[in-house]
């Protein structure tokens, strides 16, 4: 199975990239763009029936810094 | 005083780190490849900067799972000191010796310059030859060197004085204008709660001899020959 995990940077903690992005597409001329928030998205190779406990695991092990960012395993 | 760097894949800031380290204390260290699960008897451990794994997932975070980290990180939680500059610092977060975490620059530029620090604790191992909120100059190198802590651990962090470094002005004021990636509360480096390891954004290693960047990175290094001999 995939699972799939998405990595986002904790509320309250400043997103210089994602300003960056927003700043763009406004002189893109997408006006109505609001905040923008970036993160990550991975995939993960792993057999059928894997836990969540298992890849939460990884999460917290390897794949993000609780300092700054959550995560969500969304498959 | 015995000293040690580690090598990463990617690191590129050894060579300077080694050359100040001879420079200073007059004994060449030991390179240790971070493959090796042994580490040579030492007084300092050192993880130098540069672009650890090509910075891959986060800046640092690789590197802190690599084979050789076990030993240091044993090693550092029984005392031996550990200096930790650059993507040094950023290892270091990741391996939660010391508090915090480092982001991108507030700006989202490279930044490579000289900047002002301002000496905030000079009862450490690593900073005992700098006299009291002196003012030096070292340059800094980095994208992501954006010190982040929340309000209860930077309130921990001034607490028990483990706050090395802040980014000043010349004349040694803390200013918003000084502050070159937006770290909390200016931050440059900062220690463990028993001062035995000590990480930091700029670079010390840079500023030792007076024809390349000044010499005010000097006392740092001088600071652990005074403690460790």
């Amino acid at each position: 199975m995939k699972a799939v995990v998405k990595v986002t940077l904790r509320k309250g903690v400043l997103d210089p990239q994602g300003k960056a992005i927003e700043s763009a597409l406004h002189s893109l001329g997408f006006a109505e763009v609001g905040d923008v928030r970036q993160g990550k998205f991975i995939e993960i190779d792993v057999p059928d029936g894997t836990s969540k406990d298992r890849l939460k695991e990884m999460c917290q092990k390897l794949l993000t810094n609780p300092v700054t960012e959550d995560f969500e395993i969304v498959a | 005083m015995k000293s040690a760097i580690i090598l990463f894949p990617g690191t590129n800031r050894e060579k300077d780190m080694e050359m100040a380290l001879t420079h200073v204390t007059g004994r060449a260290p030991d390179i240790v490849w971070h493959k090796e699960s042994t580490l040579p008897e030492c007084d300092l451990m050192v993880l130098p900067g540069g672009f650890s794994y090509g910075d891959y997932l986060r800046c640092g975070a690789m590197a802190a799972h690599s084979p050789i980290m076990k030993e240091v990180i044993a090693r550092a939680q029984k005392g031996v000191r550990l200096l930790a500059v650059c993507n040094g610092f950023q290892m270091l977060v990741e391996t939660g010796l010391v508090p915090g975490a480092l982001l991108h620059n507030r700006s989202v530029k490279f930044i490579c310059k000289q900047v002002h620090l301002r000496v905030e604790n000079t009862t450490t191992d690593f900073t005992n030859a700098f006299s009291r909120h002196q003012v030096i100059q070292v340059p800094v190198a980095h994208g992501e060197g954006n010190y982040f802590i929340d309000a209860n651990g930077l309130k921990a962090l001034e607490d028990n004085d483990q706050i090395a470094f802040r980014y000043c002005d010349a004349t040694g004021a803390i200013t918003e204008a000084a502050n070159p990636n937006g770290a909390v509360a200016n931050i440059a480096g900062v220690f463990n709660t028993t001062k035995t390891i000590m990480g930091m954004m700029p670079h010390p290693e840079n500023a030792v001899v007076p024809h390349v960047n000044g010499h005010q990175g000097t006392a740092l290094f001088q600071s652990l020959v005074e403690a460790l001999g």
